[in-house]
């Protein structure tokens, strides 16, 4: 799951920094010695430092890079990808179909009929697996691939007035293959 | 040129340091039960109705925003005055517009109903759908905009000011120094921080007072038509450069006081230099990462958006927090509330800023944005970094240097764990994909909100007995 890569890649970054403080501090009350040395040595560790992040910086920026959640929205969707307008409204969500077959790429079309809201596609376990912003005059396109059949939520993740937190609609995934699942235009409900 | 000449403060500079101070301290405990109280509701150990849990949202982002401003600003203009001429006036001006501000921002949630959050987001204002009417709003945006115009006014003679000793802002930035062979003494740090705080401020503020101007407009006239995605980007520029200039301005105490415990120099050196120069334009420049879900965005602004954010680390890890590092090794430094404080907020910048940077990548923020990953790495560098740097300096203020009691260390160490701990909770429920800002929660996230409850306690209470031993200390307090 890829939060946990998030998180794990968080949690080591932070340890470091934590470690260094640590050891700094440690080290802060001893004795003191001649500043002039100490800059240098730190000054020179300082520029392979800098040297680690800037190319460390370019190779993860690459990487992460080459697969942008933006097609869709720039027209270029995937083949056979099933096409669901959403539109978001205080306070409900209103979908023209609300299901898919499992292992469909659906491309959620998105916009918002009076205020911000923001699209949070989770799977049955509730975990989040994307989203996009829906926008008044705006469609924002965020494609997916909902692998294992189930209820997805829809909740709403841009905040948007007194009964945001119940902005929640299910999306079923059924076993089965391609659109035949899928049913006829549906209204979502508000939770 | 850049010898500070330390002068005793006025009297009426003086007593608008301290008040500046006072009101902050106060406020942060204010804003910190009012966190206390959402995180017990979201915990379902409260009930409070929907409504009104937004209204506090909107209050303690707000509120904490603003708060963060103000006493940044106290930091900037008590050392700053240490080298140019600044207007006590215009302090006292700010103060009072800001106070203004508060009144109508408070009286525009708890009379007026807004709950709109803190970003106030287009056209969120006039939909209150029954919860807040026009008027309510419309109190609320004039308020920010009275606090805006007072930071307005301060920036704008702080500019006089560096302009009037310097030449221009650009030798407030020390550019002669970094790109030419200038053989004058560059400014001191406090100079380049300020000089950078103002320039990014002013054009945030604008920002900020152009988008209030035609949320408030459309308000009263709905056919001014305006550009949901254009007031966003005005937001979210206005939002990020006001919070983080901030800790900009609050890193002055650091610069100024720590060396004094080190007994070693802290010079704008050219890194330095290049550090804040740098800085000036990546806080101006980086805002996209708020905006990497609004898909029909320039794909390039968005991956400059990622691009940038990586970039900023560098000034603060690898130049500020690194050459804090460097100036404490094997120094002899004596601990004390003071130093630990401020050595605790170097600390919580840093730590602070792995997650945000984190966040800011696409493909991360795609399943983290708008979870509670997002207020994760907002409070560790406000609890952990800016605010412990506030409350080292008013310890540093009220004279208590080296004269550090035994409930201000175990008010140090509550403080930095539990700031810490409550912290992570947050990125933990973000982990969890917990939504941010919903005044419910399913009951499979309600034992965050419960676990983080109790370490949100316990930063209450260190706060507040930081702020307790700062406001009986103001009669005594030293300044120079």
């Amino acid at each position: 799951m890829f939060q946990d890569t998030i998180l794990l890649v968080t949690i080591v970054l932070m340890a470091v920094v934590v470690v260094v403080f640590v050891f700094i501090a440690i080290n802060a009350g001893k004795e003191s010695v001649d500043y002039g040395p100490v800059q240098a040595k730190a000054f020179g560790i300082r520029t392979g430092l800098f040297w680690v992040v800037v190319v460390g910086g370019v190779l993860i920026t690459v990487i992460t890079t080459l697969d942008l959640p933006y097609a869709a929205t720039r027209g270029d969707a995937a083949e056979g990808a099933v096409k669901v307008q959403v539109e978001g409204r205080q306070w409900l969500w209103t979908l023209s179909q609300d299901s898919a077959a499992a292992n469909d790429t659906v491309v959620f079309e998105v916009t918002a009929g009076d205020v911000n809201h923001g699209l949070g596609v989770y799977d049955p376990n509730m975990r989040l697996l994307g989203q996009t912003q829906a926008m008044p005059g705006y469609v924002n396109s965020l494609q997916i691939t909902l692998s294992e059949p189930g209820t997805y939520k829809l909740l709403c993740l841009e905040f948007c007035g007194t009964a945001h937190h119940a902005m929640m609609s299910n999306f079923e995934v059924v076993d089965g293959s391609g659109q035949a699942a899928a049913t006829d235009a549906n209204e979502g409900r508000s939770g | 040129m850049s010898e500070a000449t330390i002068s005793p403060l006025s009297t009426s500079a003086r007593a608008g340091v301290l008040t500046y101070l006072a009101i902050s301290a106060l406020v942060f405990v204010l804003m910190m039960a009012l966190g206390l109280l959402m995180r017990v509701g979201q915990a379902d150990w409260l009930w409070m109705p929907p409504e009104i849990f937004y209204q506090v949202m909107t209050a303690h982002g707000a509120g904490m925003v603003g708060i963060s401003g103000l006493a940044g600003s106290a930091v900037m203009w008590y050392f700053l005055r240490r080298y140019v001429d600044l207007t006590v006036g215009i302090l006292w001006t700010n103060l009072a517009l800001f106070l203004l501000g508060v009144v109508l921002i408070l009286g525009g949630i708890f009379l007026g109903g807004f709950g709109g959050g803190w970003t106030f987001l287009f056209p969120l204002p006039s939909h209150g759908m029954g919860a807040w009417g026009n008027v309510g709003a419309a109190c609320y945006l004039l308020g920010l905009m009275s606090i805006g115009v007072g930071f307005l006014l301060l920036y704008l003679d702080v500019a006089r000011a560096i302009i009037g000793k310097y030449g221009s802002l650009a030798k407030g930035l020390g550019w002669p120094h970094l790109f030419g062979r200038s053989e004058d003494e560059p400014p001191p740090p406090t100079v380049v921080a300020s000089t950078m705080v103002l320039i990014i401020n002013t054009a945030g503020i604008t920002a900020g007072a152009v988008v209030l101007a035609l949320i408030l407009v459309n308000l009263f006239v709905p056919t001014f038509a305006v550009d949901p995605l254009l007031t966003k980007n005005l937001t979210y520029f206005f939002g990020h450069v006001f919070i983080n200039a901030t800790i900009y301005q609050a890193v002055i105490a650091v610069y100024e006081i720590l060396p004094t415990y080190t007994k070693r120099p802290w010079p704008s050196s050219r890194v330095f230099l290049a550090a804040w120069t740098a800085s000036t334009i990546m806080v101006m420049s980086v805002y996209p990462h708020h905006l990497l879900m609004d898909f029909v965005m320039p794909t390039w602004a968005l991956i400059l958006g990622q691009v940038i954010s990586y970039m900023s680390g560098i000034p603060i890890l690898i130049v500020t927090a690194y050459n804090a590092l460097t100036n404490v090794y094997r120094s002899g430094m004596r601990w004390d509330i003071v130093s630990g404080l401020l050595f605790l907020s170097i600390f919580g910048w840093g730590v602070g800023i792995i997650p945000a940077i984190i966040d800011a990548t696409i493909a991360v923020n795609n399943v983290m944005h708008n979870t509670m990953w997002v207020p994760g790495h907002v409070h560790t560098y406000l609890i952990v970094g800016l605010v412990a740097m506030l409350f080292g300096f008013m310890y540093h203020v009220a004279g208590q240097n080296g004269a550090t009691k035994a409930i201000d260390k175990l008010a140090f160490w509550v403080y930095a764990v539990a700031g810490m701990a409550f912290s992570f909770m947050f990125l933990l429920s973000g982990y969890a994909s917990v939504p941010r800002r919903f005044a419910e929660h399913l009951p499979e996230w309600v034992e965050y909100s419960a676990t983080s409850s109790i370490f949100a306690v316990l930063v209450l209470l260190a706060a507040a007995v930081f702020a307790v031993r700062f406001l009986t200390s103001l009669k005594t307090a030293r300044m120079a």
